[in-house]
């Protein structure tokens, strides 16, 4: 192996250990990886001893996250020899709690209006979220995949802080979505 | 009729519907990735039950997790419980929750809210 390459898998490394990554993930998303993410999650924090509300709550909001990953994914943004659209995922532990973040490609207009959603709940009193959360529930309209918009309002309820996210445009109509969603120990 | 059985697994959870009992349960955790092909049986379960109801059905739930794909329906799953109350039925919904688990707590009451039905919260100390 050359100098560089070790420099780039250490730097790569470093880069994670720095910023306490947890987990960190990149490829497609599956059902099989879901479920094996969640059981690694859950085991590590029985280990770190987290109070059952803490656990639960990092839980609701993997969920939400990761399920949304696997609904949502787009990808027109498409390099040679990738065929599956990729994702990320991260968690990752600091002193004042915990971290789960996402990256994904989106076509422009969905990113639009999921940044419209976002604007809206980050907007909002954490009782506004809840009312919110429950008229959305209450309107009884579904979505194909069976959420009908809950996700992010539930990830926010859930999390209590404002929700951290952004947008890179590519120049062929997609956008690259990443969402930063903190738990407070 | 029949009762419903279905076995829990890491992502469903267990349900038992009994229509001799009038009792039934729904317990675990329900977080799969599609919640409508799971929660089917149970709607259409409580469609047949609905033409031959007890006087006072009980239906327990006691969920650990549940995702967003799963609460819309549970919503389906009250509804067709308040029409079996309209029908002139008793029916309770028996909500269980672990006792520091508030958010769960703050689900079963969001469901009271919205369903015409009658909701006792039951707190338990551990699943």
């Amino acid at each position: 192996m050359t100098l560089t390459k070790i420099q780039e898998i250490f730097d790569l490394y470093d880069s994670m250990e720095r910023k306490n990554i947890m987990l960190s993930f990149k490829g497609d998303m599956s059902t099989d990886l879901l479920t094996s993410i969640l059981q690694i999650i859950e085991n590590k924090l029985d280990r770190f001893g987290e109070s059952p509300k803490v656990k639960k709550r990092i839980f609701n909001i993997l969920v939400e996250c990761l399920q949304n990953l696997y609904h949502h994914i787009e990808q027109p943004y498409k390099k040679v020899g990738s065929d599956a659209p990729s994702v990320i995922v991260m968690v990752a532990k600091n002193m004042s709690g915990y971290a789960i973040i996402t990256g994904n490609f989106m076509l422009k207009n969905n990113a639009d209006v999921l940044k419209n959603r976002l604007e809206e709940i980050n907007g909002m009193t954490q009782d506004e979220v809840k009312d919110l959360y429950k008229s959305v529930l209450a309107d009884g309209k579904m979505s194909e995949k069976g959420g009908g918009g809950l996700g992010m309002i539930d990830i926010a309820r859930k999390s209590g802080e404002k929700l951290e996210y952004g947008f890179i445009p590519f120049g062929d109509g997609s956008s690259f979505f990443s969402l930063n969603v903190k738990v407070n120990q | 009729m029949e009762n419903l059985k279905i076995e829990g697994t890491t992502k469903t959870p267990t349900v038992s519907f009994d229509s001799e009992t009038a009792i039934m349960t729904i317990k675990g955790r329900s977080i799969p990735e599609n919640s409508i092909d799971f929660y089917k049986p149970i709607v259409d379960w409580l469609d047949a039950y609905a033409t031959i109801p007890g006087e006072k059905t009980v239906l327990n739930m006691q969920l650990e997790y549940f995702n967003t794909s799963s609460s819309k329906c549970i919503l389906d799953v009250f509804k067709k419980l308040e029409n079996i109350k309209k029908s002139g039925k008793d029916v309770q919904v028996h909500w269980h929750y672990e006792e520091d688990d508030e958010d769960m707590l703050e689900a079963g009451e969001d469901y009271d809210a919205i369903i015409d039905i009658d909701f006792e919260m039951v707190r338990v100390v551990e699943f």
